[in-house]
């Protein structure tokens, strides 16, 4: 098979080191080779993170080269639009809606980009982009904290990954007493692509 | 954190570098390890401190740690000793030594490069240490041979008497692949037990001589073993090119080129001149693809095989597939593949990383940012030269993030405590600004002590503001000596920072709430202001440890002049939405806090009833 890469971006404290930590569980039952690596630099919270997942019958880096992810999964729309360098041309993304501001734009002296403009700049390498408003659709199930499971879950329509090992992975990597709900958020996550509209 | 003491033999499990090494290091038997936190290296320690029946310690520094591993390992036992690149400066006098007297039981010294400085104030390419001190390195090139060579790196510790460098790197020690798991070796059931050896232990110039010769043989023999040492390793290829690759470098020149034969070393010192020539022979072309320095590539062309390899690769920063790839082809040995980048990218507004909602550092630095002498300092530079102003020295952590803007808190940050001596070296060379020192209370511990004894026996006048929130936050909140919890997160005796400042002998130390903005201010003013040395410590607990308040504050926007104070606090949380100042309920700290509210000067920020009921 070609190998698969899948990079993932937002901020510290969306979960995003275990998001990857999910995928790249689920790769390992499906028998394959796999590598992640995740890019924290300084932050402690808020600041940008990526990780980056590939998995196959070989994998050599870690690190996706530039225009080589075929997913670009975004946890945060501006750090989506940041990285969407790594992605294939006419490749897809996966991208939560929320928009954390940096410093740099609460103090009023950058502009954070309107939606428009994060969608054309993504929209230059990506085939396809399903833009989600994961917050609102995860705060149904009464707790936002599942909310990079319900992404984790509208990323896995675009993976050959079965529903199994997303669910083995998921219950391996969480602790006991939050797995359901995180099942119930990968669900809604999974029925929201395959229903999804594309923009 | 995943149990790996509950890993068993035979199974495949999927690691980063760093877990494989501690794995792996149990697995070989080791009964000791130490360390310093330090990025990329701190999860080797974090790991083994789990793991029952080794002893494991978060030590005051490098140079402590690696002293108590030669310590242990002069009772027989298997020692682990583990850094960050900058920590073996520290602990380079511990090195040669235990170069030169050599071990008992096995020794390796982990350290952990960080190329790219993700989380570090410098470059450095640790493989030099190697050659300086005599001693084999060896670098692993994903998990599994993270996992393997632990077990090598301790049995060559021993059978040459010698200890080991284990190099990592940012991307080998974060990056996790699969490890197949050998499982416990039958090392483990030594005693310690200590045997005087004058000649070997006793380092006097008489021993110490006859240790040189026995190292210099050392050194022959172990080049021996680097000829068909499992560590290294021919990987045939097609095609004219062969590639000489170490550590991460090796996984990009395979995603690069595919084909090219490879001689993959797990050992880059010392080199075996008979190894590499016979693959140089293979070939026709020889390129050596290392990160950093050409420390191969130079040992290489030493031999006189022609080589090349930092003629067209980057000498600094992290390597990536494309940073090779777009190397080879300007170097003419790919051919050209277009890749064009989305235009706009380069108009997003970036995201610096900043200090957390919350956290303790920020008061310090806006009470200093608002002393007349500071604002004389900072408005003047860098445009003229200017007398009477105030020099805030820095340090390593978090707070070395207080020198951005608005904060403009720092004005050095070099290495860990030399805060300190940097204000001295100001003072003795005449400036008339006053000096004020800004040091973490784990950095105070590291290498802040010995700095604060030679500023009372030197007679100094500067200010040293200890920060101490509690803990090593940047490195992700680990214990030291004066938080009294263990690296195994037990309690033990904690040291009293006032009490050590007040015993080394500084008549003037005050301890603040690092959230209490009046107080801050009038010591600044105080210390500011005085000719006597002081120190001020400002305690408050590290933002991410503290239980949530959900007092968050809330801006009265009819009471708001938009006057922007807050805004000096460089606060994530305080933002502009719609042209008037917001508080992000999300981030804001609530009352672990409270900053915003004690700094505006019309009163419209405070936890108001609305916010209460939400």
């Amino acid at each position: 098979m070609q190998n698969i890469s899948v990079l993932i971006t937002g901020i510290g404290g969306q979960g995003i080191i275990l998001a990857s930590d999910v995928l790249a569980d689920a790769a390992m039952r499906t028998g394959w080779d796999v590598k992640k690596t995740d890019s924290i630099g300084m932050a402690q919270r808020g600041g940008s993170v990526i990780s980056h997942v590939r998995m196959g019958d070989v994998v050599s880096s870690p690190l996706i080269p530039t225009g080589g992810a075929d997913v670009l999964f975004g946890m945060e729309k501006l750090e989506a639009a940041r990285h969407c360098h790594f992605l294939k041309p006419g490749g897809q993304a996966v991208i939560n809606s929320y928009g954390a501001p940096p410093l740099t734009v609460a103090t009023g002296a950058k502009k954070y980009p309107e939606d428009e403009a994060i969608l054309s700049v993504v929209r230059e390498r990506a085939g396809k982009v399903f833009f989600i408003d994961g917050l609102k659709k995860v705060s149904k199930l009464g707790n936002t904290r599942a909310l990079n499971v319900f992404l984790l879950g509208a990323l896995s329509v675009l993976l050959p990954l079965t529903e199994q090992v997303w669910q083995e992975a998921l219950e391996a990597k969480l602790p006991s007493k939050i797995i359901q709900i995180n099942l119930q958020a990968f669900s809604l996550g999974r029925e929201e692509v395959k229903n999804a509209g594309i923009r | 954190m995943q149990d790996l003491q509950k890993i068993s033999a035979g199974s495949k499990h999927l690691l980063s570098g760093n877990e494989a090494i501690a794995l792996g290091a149990y697995h070989a038997g080791m009964k000791v390890a130490t360390a310093y936190p330090g990025t990329p290296s701190t999860e080797i320690l974090e790991n083994i401190a789990r793991f029952e029946g080794v002893y494991a310690e978060w030590s005051t520094n490098e140079k402590v740690a690696l002293e108590i591993a030669m310590g242990a390992s002069y009772t027989g036992v298997r020692c682990l000793c583990s850094m960050k690149h900058v920590g073996l400066n520290v602990a380079a006098d511990s090195l040669l030594s235990a170069s030169i007297t050599g071990v008992n039981g096995g020794l390796v010294v982990v350290s952990a490069d960080d190329p790219g400085m993700h989380s570090s104030q410098n470059e450095q390419d640790n493989r030099h240490y190697a050659r300086l001190a005599k001693i084999p390195v060896i670098e692993p090139y994903d998990s599994q041979s993270a996992y393997d060579f632990m077990f090598l790196a301790f049995d060559i510790s021993e059978k040459y008497d010698t200890p080991v460098l284990l190099r990592t790197t940012t991307r080998i020690s974060h990056s996790k692949s699969l490890v197949c798991i050998k499982g416990l070796s039958e090392v483990g059931a030594r005693r310690a037990s200590f045997t005087p050896n004058p000649e070997k232990y006793v380092m006097l110039p008489a021993f110490a001589r006859k240790r040189h010769e026995v190292i210099e043989n050392r050194i022959l023999e172990l080049r021996e073993y680097a000829q068909n040492t499992p560590l290294n390793q021919v990987l045939k290829g097609t095609g004219s090119m062969g590639i000489i690759a170490n550590g991460i470098a090796f996984q990009y020149a395979k995603e690069v080129f595919p084909d090219a034969a490879v001689l993959r070393l797990g050992m880059t010192y010392p080199l075996s001149e008979q190894l590499v020539r016979e693959f140089a022979d293979s070939v026709e072309k020889l390129i050596a693809i290392e990160e950093l320095d050409p420390f191969i590539e130079e040992m290489v062309r030493g031999m006189g095989i022609e080589v090349s390899g930092k003629d067209f690769i980057p000498i600094t920063g992290e390597l990536s597939p494309e940073i090779v790839a777009s190397s080879a082809k300007k170097a003419g040995l790919l051919e050209d593949v277009e890749s064009e980048e989305p235009a706009c990218r380069a108009e997003l507004p970036l995201r610096p990383p900043s200090l957390c909602p919350g956290c303790p550092h920020r008061g310090l630095f806006y009470a200093l940012g608002k002393t007349p002498r500071r604002i004389k300092k900072v408005t003047s530079a860098p445009t003229k030269p200017t007398a009477g102003g105030l020099v805030i020295t820095g340090d390593i952590g978090c707070y070395t993030l207080g020198a951005y803007k608005p904060l403009n808190g720092l004005d050095t940050c070099a290495c860990m405590g030399a805060s300190i001596g940097h204000a001295l070296g100001m003072e003795k060379a005449g400036v008339t600004d006053k000096l004020v020192a800004v040091i973490g209370d784990s950095t105070f511990m590291h290498s802040g002590l010995t700095a604060l004894a030679n500023a009372v026996y030197n007679q100094s006048q500067i200010t040293i503001v200890i920060l101490d929130n509690m803990t090593t936050a940047m490195t992700g909140h680990q214990g030291h000596p004066a938080t009294g919890i263990s690296a195994g997160g037990k309690k033990t005796q904690a040291v009293n920072l006032e009490n050590a400042v007040r015993g080394i002998g500084v008549d003037e130390v005050v301890v603040l709430d690092a959230f209490d903005i009046k107080a801050l201010r009038e010591a600044v003013a105080r210390a500011t202001e005085s000719d006597k040395l002081s120190v001020i410590i400002v305690r408050g607990e590290c933002a991410p440890l503290r239980a949530r308040s959900f007092a968050c504050r809330v801006v009265d926007t009819s009471v708001c002049t938009r006057c922007n104070t807050c805004f000096k606090l460089a606060c994530p949380a305080i933002q502009y939405k719609d042209g008037n100042v917001y508080i992000d309920p999300e981030l804001c700290a609530g009352d672990n806090c409270g900053l915003c509210d004690q700094v505006c000067p019309v009163g419209a920020i405070g936890v108001f009833d609305e916010a209460v009921k939400e």
